[in-house]
C-alpha cells in the first residue's frame, strides 16, 4: 500500500519506520477477512529462511551449579531483528556471545544456514559475522578508515575495494568520508563513536550482525535517532541480526520479533512485539513489559482505508449556521468542523455559537491544531485526540483533505480486536500441539 | 671560575679520548638496554595474564634493583672474569624491573572493549596482540624503557671497578689522584658525559616514541 512519503519525518514517536509500517499494513489487509486463516496473504516472519538456529545451546561454567544458559533452543529468521530482552543477569548476552563463541557453548549446537559451526575455527567464524558492543570498543590509535577496515583486510581484499567499501560505509552511517576518514577515534563523540561501530561491523558485509546493547551508553535523544537510522538502513540490507538490550521499548522499536528471556535465558515468550504486547503469556512477561503495554500496542494498529472512520459533521465558509448547527445536532455532537475550498480542516466552530446565528468566517471557532494522515499510527491519533478541542483526532487525506474522525472506541476496538487475533493465534498454536 | 676555565682546557686537550670513552659507555648502556627490552617485553607478554608469575617476576626484578650495585656488579667476575662482561649483566639485571612493570602496566591499560572488539571480529592471538594489545601498550613500554637507560647510564660509570670501559674510568681515575693536577677536572669530565650522555639517549627515545605511535595515542 502507499504511503505518505513524509512519514518517517513527520513525528518523532518510537517505532515508526517504513519496514514496520510495511509489514503492518499487510497485517491490516489481513484483518479484513479475519475470520479466515490469519497465514494468509503477507509472508509471515515463519515463512522466511532460517538463518542462525541454536540448538539446546547450553552454557555452564565449572564450579557453578545452574547453567547460565539452560538448553537453548532459538531460531533466526533471515533478514530480521531479532531482540533478546530480560532483566540484567537473565543471560541475554551470554546467549548472544554463543553465536559467535565468544562464549564457547558446553552443550548443544550451533547453526549458521544449516551449516553446523559448533566446532569451526572460532576466528573464521567471526570473521563473517559484525559484531558490535556497548562500550564500542574503536581501537584507539587507528584511524576510522583503518578502524573499517580491519576485516576486509583480514579477509584479503585489495586496497581500492577496501578504501571504496570505507567511503561507502561512511556515508551508509550518515558521516562525511572526506571528513571523518582520518579522524580518531578520541575526536568522536559518543553517537559518532557507535555510527562507526556499526560501519566497522559492517566492514566485510556480513549477512549477520550481533548487537550487544549497541545503544545502551548513549544519550536518549541521540540514541532515539541511531534508532531509527539503524532502522532505515536495515530495511536495504536485510542483515539478519540479533540484538540484546535490557529496555523493552528499544525491544518493541527495533525488533521484528522479541524474545523475553528469563532466568538461564529460558525463552518466556517469542513473537512479534504487536502479539507480546496484546498477549503477554504468562506473568512474568507481563511484569516485564510493564505499565502501559496497551498504549505501547497503539504503535502497531495504523489510521487507514481499512479501519473504518466515522464522518463528521463539517461545514464551509458561506454555509447558513442553522443548517449546520441541525447537521450537529444530528449527528450528536457540539462541535463542527470548519473546511476551506479545497477542505482541508481549519476550524472548530462550537455548536452553540452557530445556534445564535452568528456568521462564521476563517476566523470563527478555534484553529485544528490536530491532525493525522491517513497511514499514521493509532498511538499518534491518541495524541492528537488528547489535545483536540472536540476530543476527536481529524483524518485528512495526502492531500490535506478532510477523510473523517478517531475515536476513542476505535483505539478500544483496535486494541480489543489485536487481543482477539493474539490469543486466537495462541490458543490455535496449542491446539495443534 | 679558575675550575671551570681549567676543566675546558682539561677536555678540550683530549677531545678524542673524551669522545671514544663516551661511545664506549654508549655501546654497554645501548646493549644493555635493547636486550633488557626485547627480555621484559617477552617476559610481561607471557606472566601479564598469569597472576602468579607476574607476582614473582615482578618481585624478583625488584629485587635486582635493590642490590648494592658494587655488590652485583662483583658477583659476576667468578662466573665471567673482570672487563665489561661483569658490568653488562649487571646492569641487565637492573634494567628489567621498569620496562617489566611498564609493559605489564601498559597491557593492563587496553580497555578490555577494545580487546573484546578485536577477538570479536575474527583476530587471532598473535594478531590481537601485534596489531593491538602491544601498540596500545607502547607508550607506556617507552615509557620504562627511557626510565631504565637513564638507570644503566648512571650505573653503568661503576663497570670501571670490575676492570669494564666507559666514562667511570674518569671519575674513578680522578678519585684516586685527588689532590693532584687534573684529579678534580678528570671526575667532572666523567660525571658530565654520563650526564649528557643519558639526556641524549632520553631524546633519540622519545623520538623514537613519537614515530612509533600514532596520533591517536596521543593527548
Amino acid at each position: 500500500m502507499a504511503r505518505p512519503p513524509d512519514r518517517s519525518a513527520r513525528t518523532a514517536l518510537p517505532t515508526r519506520d517504513r519496514t514496520r509500517d510495511r509489514r503492518m499494513s499487510e497485517n491490516a489487509d489481513t484483518t479484513l477477512e479475519q475470520n479466515e486463516s490469519t497465514t494468509g496473504g503477507a509472508p509471515s516472519p515463519g515463512d522466511r529462511l532460517r538463518k542462525i538456529r541454536l540448538e539446546e545451546v547450553e552454557k555452564r561454567y565449572p564450579g557453578t551449579k545452574q547453567p547460565a544458559v539452560a538448553s537453548l533452543t532459538l531460531d533466526v529468521h533471515e533478514g530480521e531483528i531479532l531482540v533478546l530482552v530480560g532483566p540484567s543477569g537473565c543471560g541475554k548476552s551470554t546467549t548472544l556471545r554463543l553465536i559467535n563463541r565468544m562464549i564457547e557453548p558446553t552443550g548443544g549446537r550451533i547453526f549458521l544456514d544449516d551449516e553446523d559451526v559448533t566446532k569451526a575455527n572460532p576466528d573464521k567464524l567471526r570473521r563473517r559475522i559484525g559484531y558490535v558492543i556497548q562500550q564500542i570498543g574503536l581501537f584507539p590509535h587507528q584511524t576510522i578508515a583503518q578502524n573499517i577496515a580491519t576485516v576486509p583486510k583480514m579477509l584479503g581484499w585489495d586496497k581500492n575495494r577496501i578504501t571504496g567499501r570505507i567511503d561507502e560505509l561512511l556515508s551508509v552511517v550518515g558521516l562525511d568520508p572526506d571528513t571523518y576518514r582520518g579522524r580518531y577515534p578520541k575526536e568522536l563523540s559518543g553517537g559518532q563513536a557507535q555510527r562507526v561501530g556499526v560501519a566497522r561491523a559492517l566492514g566485510a558485509d556480513p549477512e549477520i550482525m550481533l548487537m550487544d546493547e549497541p545503544f545502551g551508553a548513549i544519550d536518549p535523544i541521540t540514541r532515539d535517532r541511531l534508532q531509527n537510522e539503524f532502522l532505515r538502513v536495515q530495511e536495504d540490507l536485510r542483515k539478519t541480526i540479533v540484538f540484546v538490550t535490557h529496555d523493552i521499548d528499544e525491544a518493541i522499536k527495533m525488533g521484528d520479533r522479541i524474545a523475553i528471556l528469563g532466568e538461564q535465558s529460558v525463552i518466556r515468550q517469542v513473537d512479534t512485539p504487536e502479539r507480546i504486547l496484546a498477549f503477554p503469556v504468562d506473568d512474568f512477561v507481563r511484569d516485564f513489559i510493564g505499565e502501559g503495554s496497551t498504549l505501547k500496542g497503539l504503535h502497531f494498529e495504523t489510521v487507514d482505508e481499512h479501519v473504518k472512520l466515522e464522518p463528521y459533521p463539517t461545514m464551509h465558509v458561506g454555509d447558513t449556521p442553522t443548517d449546520a448547527a441541525a447537521r450537529a445536532s444530528e449527528a450528536n455532537t457540539d462541535w463542527i468542523l470548519l473546511l476551506d475550498e479545497q477542505d482541508h480542516p481549519i476550524r472548530w466552530v462550537a455548536v452553540g455559537d452557530l445556534e445564535r446565528g452568528e456568521a462564521v468566517t476563517a476566523e470563527s471557532g478555534s484553529e485544528v491544531a490536530a491532525k493525522v494522515s491517513l497511514g499514521a499510527t493509532l498511538f499518534e491519533a491518541l495524541e492528537q485526540m488528547l489535545i483536540s478541542e472536540a476530543a476527536v483526532s481529524p483524518v485528512v487525506r495526502d492531500d490535506g483533505s478532510f477523510y473523517g474522525v478517531v475515536r476513542l472506541t476505535h483505539l478500544n476496538r483496535a486494541i480489543r480486536r489485536a487481543r482477539l487475533e493474539a490469543r486466537e493465534h495462541y490458543e490455535s498454536l496449542e491446539a495443534t500441539s | 671560575m679558575d675550575g671551570i676555565i681549567s676543566w675546558i682546557d682539561y677536555i678540550s686537550g683530549r677531545p678524542d679520548e673524551i669522545l671514544e670513552t663516551t661511545w664506549d659507555h654508549a655501546k654497554i648502556t645501548l646493549i644493555v638496554v635493547v636486550s633488557a627490552t626485547v627480555f621484559s617485553v617477552l617476559l610481561g607478554l607471557f606472566v601479564q595474564s598469569r597472576p602468579t608469575l607476574r607476582a614473582l617476576s615482578l618481585s624478583l626484578a625488584g629485587i635486582f634493583l635493590t642490590i648494592p650495585s658494587l655488590a652485583l656488579f662483583a658477583i659476576f667476575i667468578p662466573i665471567v672474569g673482570i672487563g665489561n662482561e661483569p658490568a653488562i649483566y649487571a646492569l641487565f639485571l637492573y634494567a628489567i624491573l621498569p620496562i617489566l612493570r611498564n609493559t605489564v602496566t601498559g597491557l593492563d591499560s587496553v580497555p578490555s572493549a577494545v580487546v573484546e572488539s578485536a577477538k570479536g571480529m575474527g583476530m587471532n592471538t598473535t594478531r590481537q596482540l601485534l596489531q593491538i594489545r602491544i601498540p596500545l601498550a607502547w607508550p607506556v613500554i617507552m615509557a620504562g624503557v627511557r626510565i631504565s637507560s637513564l638507570i644503566t647510564v648512571g650505573i653503568a660509570a661503576i663497570a670501571v671497578l670490575v676492570g669494564g670501559d666507559g666514562l667511570g674510568t674518569y671519575i674513578q681515575g680522578g678519585l684516586t689522584r685527588l689532590g693532584l693536577p687534573n684529579s678534580l677536572e678528570s671526575v667532572w669530565t666523567g660525571t658530565v658525559f654520563t650526564v649528557l650522555l643519558g639526556l641524549v639517549l632520553d631524546l633519540v627515545l622519545a623520538t623514537f616514541q613519537r614515530f612509533t605511535t600514532t596520533k591517536g595515542q596521543r593527548l
